[in-house]
């Protein structure tokens, strides 16, 4: 016991340069994360600046119960599963079929510039990625032009509550597909090209060897990827729903992460806030848990 | 027999999936094409949809007004100062740190890394994270945003897995028989043979923070620290018209007829640096997936 605790204060003695490379990034992450988590507690009381957070009186489980009963409640939580599980329905199949054809392209500088075109809308920010859909889907805009051109009825996409979700997924779909194939092209590039080639042998066409050979070949990395997302569902973004919401489309747009900042930080209920964001936090992080064993059940990947 | 409708039928295949590949390619292209050529266009021309190929009665004045306004230089230099700064103590911080967890000689390594793993995916909130800014005293400061933006732990996983790969454990093992320590392998050794983590790191989090809205939104209150994103908030979706010095009815009036074409000038200014920076950017973000996909 004293032998290997000796050991150990020897390897600590000897390694003392890698704890030193530590200390910035455990100062940010107890400073930012776990300082906060502390913070949490308010959820529980009735928070006052001027009291501070020990000061503060305890009120049990008053605002969530609260929460529970508000007439918002089963709205945020309705609109924030709805957008986000069509989100990871959709934007699933796309990354995939575009590595699939990337995979068979017959030409190669269709390839690379596919691939350069199609990766760019990753790296435009959400700020301008929204404005291009404000330009693009305005009563004058681009959109309406064209449904007029085609003899169409012209929209208001922008004030049509109905349409924000497909918005909101469709344009996600055209920024991050490109991006996200490259993980199925790289696991396409581990398939040995000995089992295309017997596949030729055998007469197999194209389709059947990207049935029987490609498809199983990313279907684990398909996999997790969409348990992973799912796990994640009630982590919705808060940045483009937020520049996505107006007055008109709020019934579906406002989702927990949106909610939390405007009850939180414009109207300054600390406490009811927080607890909100606890409540989303704490059930996300039992989601993902979950996901997380039945991915290891199911293909005996996790990810811890 | 067989062989040639195996062939036929791969020919039909070939010219499927090419046709699908190109009409991918141009669904994500002509938006961002689109914005470029109605952002030199007249405001009349796009919007009596004449623009469609080429840019129609080229004309500056979108451009001449967004760089009369105050608010898109000061942007722009406050996200330079912001995406340098945060780069530089991110990839420094991550690269130590990922190093550290890369060796299996670190007494505690499991548990280190279990602190943090779990602040991924558990997270005091907003209110909280805002309170402790406040009581530091750091609400409006600058540094916040630059600091917010530093530190990400999925960086260092990706940087562990990295160093894990690249650098065998023997080439420690002999270096310190020879007397070298931890500090002088790291430089010396372990960087110079990490270019390529340094750069994904790098644009991993330089692209972050030019992009990101949200701690600027949340902490600044100044209009004077807003970076780019902020203000192209302020332009592009609050609509508040571009302002510059001159103001008169006229000049009010004129600015409303090019408001949309100022607006697609807007997004241009704003994406000039990734485009810029394109080339490198690709190749090192694919490199950071797959690094990221091969989980240590």
């Amino acid at each position: 016991m004293s032998k290997s605790l000796n050991r150990v204060a020897r390897s600590i003695r000897r390694n003392w340069v890698l704890y030193l490379f530590l200390v910035p990034t455990l100062a940010y992450l107890i400073l930012f994360h776990y300082w906060p988590m502390y913070g949490v507690q308010i959820a529980f009381k009735n928070f006052k600046p001027a009291r501070g957070i020990e000061g503060s009186e305890w009120v049990g489980f008053k605002h969530f119960d609260k929460f529970f009963r508000s007439y918002m409640f089963s709205d945020l939580l309705k609109n924030t599963v709805i957008l986000s599980l069509y989100q990871i329905a959709i934007s699933f199949p796309f990354p995939i079929l575009l590595a699939l054809l990337l995979n068979y392209c017959v030409s190669q500088r269709l390839k690379k510039t596919t691939q350069m075109v199609t990766y760019a809308p990753h790296f435009i920010s959400t700020v301008v990625l929204v404005g291009m859909l404000m330009v693009f889907l305005a009563d004058s805009g681009v959109m309406n032009q064209i449904l007029i051109k085609f003899g169409l009825q012209p929209r208001n996409f922008l004030s049509d509550a109905s349409m924000f979700r497909h918005i909101y997924v469709w344009s996600h779909v055209w920024q991050r597909t490109g991006y996200a194939s490259v993980i199925y092209i790289a696991a396409l590039s581990g398939v040995s090209p000995e089992l295309h080639e017997a596949a030729i042998v055998d007469g197999a066409n194209k389709l059947q060897r990207m049935w029987h050979i490609d498809l199983p070949a990313i279907m684990p990395t398909a996999i997790i990827l969409l348990i992973m997302n799912t796990g994640n569902m009630l982590s919705l973004g808060f940045e483009k729903v937020y520049l996505m919401q107006n007055d008109l489309n709020l019934s579906v747009s406002e989702i927990i992460s949106t909610y939390v900042y405007k009850i939180g930080l414009l109207n300054a209920q600390f406490s009811y806030s927080t607890a909100i964001g606890l409540f989303n936090n704490a059930v996300n992080l039992v989601i993902l848990l979950l996901v997380n064993k039945l991915s290891d059940k199911l293909t005996g990947t996790s990810l811890m | 027999m067989k062989h040639k409708r195996v062939s036929h039928f791969d020919t039909v295949f070939d010219a499927v999936s090419t046709t699908l590949l190109v009409l991918c390619l141009l669904i994500v292209l002509y938006p961002m094409y689109f914005v470029l050529i109605a952002s030199v266009s007249d405001a009349t021309s796009i919007s009596t949809g004449k623009v469609i190929l080429l840019p129609k009665n080229v004309d500056f004045v979108g451009y001449s007004r967004i760089f009369q306004d105050g608010r898109i230089w000061s942007g722009y230099l406050n996200s330079i100062w912001y995406t340098v700064a945060s780069t530089v103590i991110g990839v420094v911080s991550t690269a130590m740190a990922g190093y550290s967890f890369s060796r299996k000689d670190l007494a505690f390594r499991r548990p280190l890394m279990l602190i943090y793993i779990f602040t991924m995916y558990f997270s005091g909130g907003l209110i909280p994270t805002y309170l402790v800014v406040k009581q530091l005293g750091m609400i409006g400061s600058p540094w916040i945003v630059i600091l917010m933006g530093s530190v990400s732990v999925y960086n260092i996983i990706i940087a562990r897995s990295f160093f894990q790969e690249t650098i065998p454990v023997e080439l420690y093992e002999a270096a310190s028989i020879d007397g070298c320590g931890n500090l002088r392998f790291f430089l010396r050794i372990v960087l110079p043979l990490s270019g390529a983590i340094l750069a994904v790191l790098a644009l991993y989090y330089a692209v972050a923070q030019w992009n990101g809205y949200f701690n600027a939104l949340i902490y600044l209150n100044k209009q004077q620290y807003f970076p780019l994103q902020l203000i192209l908030r302020e332009i592009l979706i609050s609509s508040s018209t571009v302002m510059s010095d001159v103001v008169d009815v006229d000049a009010v009036q004129e600015m409303q007829r090019i408001a949309a074409t100022i607006k697609y000038g807007v997004i241009v200014v704003a994406t000039i640096p990734m485009l810029i920076l394109y080339p490198f950017i690709q190749k090192y973000f694919v490199k950071g997936v797959m690094i990221g996909s091969v989980k240590g």
